[in-house]
């Protein structure tokens, strides 16, 4: 029924898009200024994987901006908000270029009636290219404005500046409302990409700590997420989930449950549900529904990584690299080091969960959804129900997080299924123990490493295979003579899909990991070890700021405490994070913590130093703790109480250095500062321990004993000896 | 039997505040046989107003406030009490709305994020904001009335203490230490006078 996200970042193209019709927004918006932004193609590539379809019209429209006559500027786009704070960064774009006031510009989000079409809002894209198309088209509209008030004044334009919301002509003395220049018959800009915008050096408001727009809302609670709209006559849904994975129904007897006043069930082939009144009349008509139930899975996360292994596809081409000749360097090697790792399954856990509000009028469908994909999810819609697309709509409010996990329509379908079945309006929210179950996670993997150093403690080779987990940050940034490098399929017993960082945490824990290990067998620092190995400047820009911070050559050796830290890159971003634990018996516990990161120039930096706590906190879990468990095709550890996820208690000091580079074009960075942290806290659990962990998470139950810490270090090199700074 | 909807339920309740019944933790004549034999009206004192809603024995504060009174600033997250996201304050004291039967607490003081505000921001609310203490938000108001319980009880409490009192608070987006420098922020602001 849903259409199944793909293993990573996963979109494909709609098969046609159409040119659209001017006048049709003219009509919506009426009168002032419209400006279309019109860009031969959009900048390169999404995500992952190549966008290979050659139908796609050669103009599209990106991005579009209306300055209404009574001056209000609207910006209309298809990327949405999910707490890394684009609505803030976005207004900051419009303002910038426009010299106008924050106060006085708004964003319509991720609706899809009312913004240009958007693959979504992942990969780290809004910044590198929403922003930019924003700026563009905001600095279009400021020379429409521009044009308009030298026509009308007679003088010339380059005399003309827009300030503060005002077009002013000093010579003259003359100056208007952005609006009053704008009465009369609409005004329509078409400008392409080659605008000239102010350089990041020069930026007033971008580049800025402005806080969050629409802040109030949310400290008030007045902000509305979809579980909180409320349409009139609308029921609250709730779905009858099978037992295990891929059970069916053989029978269902829901007299009892439709008995109930205001009560409907809704059965179409293995889909079951109810709407009642309440959100808890319908838990408690759900509980009356008797279902039977036959088949589903055995999936168990005992067997998983043999499973990954056994079912692994052949390297295909996501991700490959191949460099020189590993099998000889290999072979020729003065010291070896194998080791394999792996990573779980985790959970993204928003905590709003998935919802969505599904309201038919007619065959018109209506849908309300905290969703990375309006467009995506209005596909998925006119899919199941068989509608043309122009009958769907999908709106998203800003909503309660996503970190990649709500990419899919589930709660929409589910939740229009249910409506179209009761004839009224319903609300469907994702129970917590849904949230864990049946939507999808980040992939597990196993990571198979091998490499080899010369006498002079060069690397000289470097096998990396990725199974599962995916191609995402799989290339080293060390210089190596001889690599091969590839990323293998495999059948994941789990649906799976994105996750913040995709693959990167899991690749960059292993690659850093692998490194510490040779760093400590070989006796050279950690740091000084990458440095040797590292040509790339912008890693070694924030490997020198994270250290100083930490100060990393400072660090006292003291009975349980450990240090280490991690680098790397992925989407423009450029992190390095540093790592102090304390153990205490099993108790593993994260102390301080210093991330640098570098994404060109910065937009937000109190926004962007946000994102990076965040993220190195949200990284902490997926380190130290969490992980799916799953067993006979069920999850067990489905509610909070048992899926552990870091807490206040949890959180290290964290230090955070953001290096600003205004001379390079801006990254995202929603992503890119979570993969250090992981690695950082293993090598700082091996320099206190000498054990060295190879699986993400590193401590669910605590520090392994001493005999199984023996068995879970299947690396080549036997824990080291008690060991002295460099 | 006859079904009311949640919309004339709302309006009953309103009438019934007005009227003054504030004291009846029960009020007979608005029972109506429910779904499980009575439907008691329990008469609830939110922010300051008396308000009286139909509730089965085992109905949680947390539905009885978004979809009964449409007061949806506390959020639903767990429905275990794990998360915080449900948190309200009854008698001054932070709960979990989404494990506390409405039924037990009738003729007892509950605030929600909805009263917290005058004409200006509550000094927690505005610590929040000052110090950006959000991303996406859905934690805020619990995070917040958290805070205000915590600050009622302990004006001025150290790090430790309000990491130890907000523990069961969850921010998935990981902002707890500007959350911490909030609630720092707020606790300086009250005792300052500001």
């Amino acid at each position: 029924m849903t259409v199944e996200v793909e293993r990573y970042e996963l979109v494909e193209d709609p098969r046609y898009r159409f040119a659209f019709d001017r006048r049709d927004f003219i009509k919506t918006l009426g009168g002032g200024l419209l400006v279309l932004l019109v860009t031969p193609r959009l900048e390169g590539q999404e995500s992952g994987r190549a966008r290979g379809s050659d139908d796609r019209l050669p103009v599209d429209v990106n991005a579009w901006l209306h300055i209404a006559d009574t001056g209000a500027v609207t910006a209309f786009t298809g990327k949405v908000e999910v707490g890394q704070n684009i609505r803030t960064s976005l207004t900051q774009a419009v303002a910038e270029e426009l010299h106008v006031p924050l106060e006085s510009i708004s964003l319509v989000m991720g609706d899809t009636s009312r913004v240009p079409f958007d693959m979504g809002t992942f990969g780290s894209r809004t910044t590198p290219t929403m922003n930019l198309q924003l700026r563009r088209a905001a600095a279009a509209a400021r020379h429409a404005l521009t044009t308009r008030a030298a026509e009308r004044w007679q003088v010339t334009a380059d005399g003309i500046d827009v300030v503060d919301g005002r077009v002013i002509h000093k010579a003259s003395s003359r100056s208007a409302a952005l609006g009053e220049l704008l009465s009369g018959p609409p005004l329509v800009a078409t400008v392409t990409d080659d605008v000239t915008l102010a350089s990041p050096s020069a930026w007033r408001v971008a580049g800025r700590p402005i806080p969050k727009v629409e802040g109030r809302a949310f400290v008030t609670g007045t902000h509305e997420y979809t579980s909180d709209i409320r349409r009139p006559g609308m029921g609250h849904g709730r779905v009858i989930r099978p037992p295990t994975y891929g059970a069916t129904i053989a029978s269902v007897d829901s007299s009892a449950a439709e008995a109930r006043p205001g009560v409907t069930v809704v059965r179409d082939g293995d889909f079951l549900g109810v709407v009642a009144d309440t959100t808890e009349g319908a838990a408690r008509a759900a509980d009356l529904v008797n279902v039977t139930w036959t088949g589903g899975g055995s999936q168990s996360s005992k067997t998983l990584f043999d499973d990954l292994k056994s079912t692994a596809e052949p390297a295909g081409g996501q991700g490959r690299f191949h460099l020189g000749d590993v099998d000889t360097a290999l072979a020729s090697a003065s010291r070896r080091f194998d080791a394999s790792y792996r990573v779980a399954y985790i959970a993204h856990c928003p905590l709003e969960p998935r919802a969505a509000v599904a309201e038919w009028t007619g065959s018109d469908l209506a849908v309300w959804t905290g969703t990375q994909r309006p467009f995506g999810v209005k596909g998925e819609l006119a899919e199941a129900f068989h509608l043309p697309p122009e009958r769907v709509r999908v709106m998203m409010p800003d909503t309660g997080s996503g970190y990649g996990g709500k990419h899919t329509g589930e709660a929409a379908i589910e939740a229009a299924r249910l409506a179209r079945g009761a004839r009224r309006p319903v609300s469907l929210v994702w129970t917590r123990h849904e949230e864990l179950t049946w939507a999808y996670f980040r992939p597990a993997g196993v990571i198979d490493v091998r490499a080899a150093v010369d006498a002079s403690g060069t690397i000289t080779a470097w096998e990396f295979h990725n199974y599962n987990s995916g191609p995402s940050g799989i290339r080293s940034p060390y210089e190596i003579a001889n690599q091969r490098i590839e990323f293998h399929g495999a059948k994941s017993p789990l649906r799976q899909g994105s996750y913040r960082g995709l693959a990167a945490t899991a690749n960059h824990f292993a690659r850093e990991v692998h490194m510490d290990e040779m760093a400590a067998a070989l006796g050279v620092d950690p740091l000084t070890f990458r440095r040797k190995h590292l040509r790339d400047e912008r890693i070694a820009g924030v490997l020198d700021a994270a250290t100083t911070t930490f100060r990393w050559d400072l660090r006292k050796r003291a009975r349980g405490r450990g240090y280490g830290l991690a680098c790397g890159t992925e989407k423009g971003g450029y992190v390095a994070t540093c790592a102090e634990v304390l153990i205490d018996g099993r108790d593993v516990r994260v102390t301080r913590v210093a991330a640098a990161f570098e994404c060109g120039a910065i937009v937000n930096p109190d926004g962007l130093k946000n994102q990076v706590e965040g993220a190195v906190v949200q990284g902490l879990g997926g380190a130290l703790f969490e992980a799916i468990a799953f067993e006979g095709g069920r999850i067990v550890n489905g509610r909070f109480a048992d899926y552990r996820v870091p807490r206040f208690l949890d959180v290290p000091a964290i230090d955070t250095v953001l290096v600003n580079r205004q001379d390079l074009p801006s990254a995202g960075a929603g992503e890119t500062p979570i993969v250090g942290i992981a690695p950082a806290i293993a090598n700082a659990i091996f320099d206190a321990t000498g054990v060295r962990l190879r699986a993400l998470p590193l401590v669910p139950e605590g520090l392994p004993v001493a005999s199984s810490s023996a068995s879970a270090d299947k690396g080549t090199t036997p824990p080291a000896a008690p060991r002295r700074r460099p | 039997m006859t079904e009311v909807t949640q919309v004339e339920r709302v309006d009953q309740v309103e009438r019934v505040g007005q009227a003054g019944r504030a004291c009846c933790a029960l009020a007979p004549q608005a029972r109506r046989r429910g779904y499980s034999g009575f439907m008691p009206a329990v008469v609830l004192t939110v922010n300051g107003t008396p308000r009286t809603v139909e509730v089965e024995p085992d109905t949680k504060l947390l539905w009885v406030l978004r979809e009964a009174l449409n007061l949806t600033g506390a959020k639903y997250g767990c429905g275990e009490g794990q998360c915080g996201a449900c948190t309200v304050l009854v008698d001054g004291q932070a709960v979990r709305s989404c494990t506390t039967r409405a039924s037990l607490i009738a003729n007892r003081r509950i605030e929600t994020i909805e009263g917290l505000a005058g004409k200006t921001l509550h000094p927690v609310q505005q610590a929040f904001l000052d110090q950006e203490a959000l991303q996406c938000g859905y934690c805020t108001t619990g995070m917040v009335m958290a805070a205000v319980g915590l600050l009622r009880a302990t004006p001025s409490p150290t790090d430790a203490e309000i990491a130890k009192a907000l523990n069961h608070n969850l921010c998935r987006c990981g902002t707890y230490l500007r959350i911490l420098a909030a609630v720092r922020q707020a606790s300086l602001s009250a005792r300052s006078g500001r």
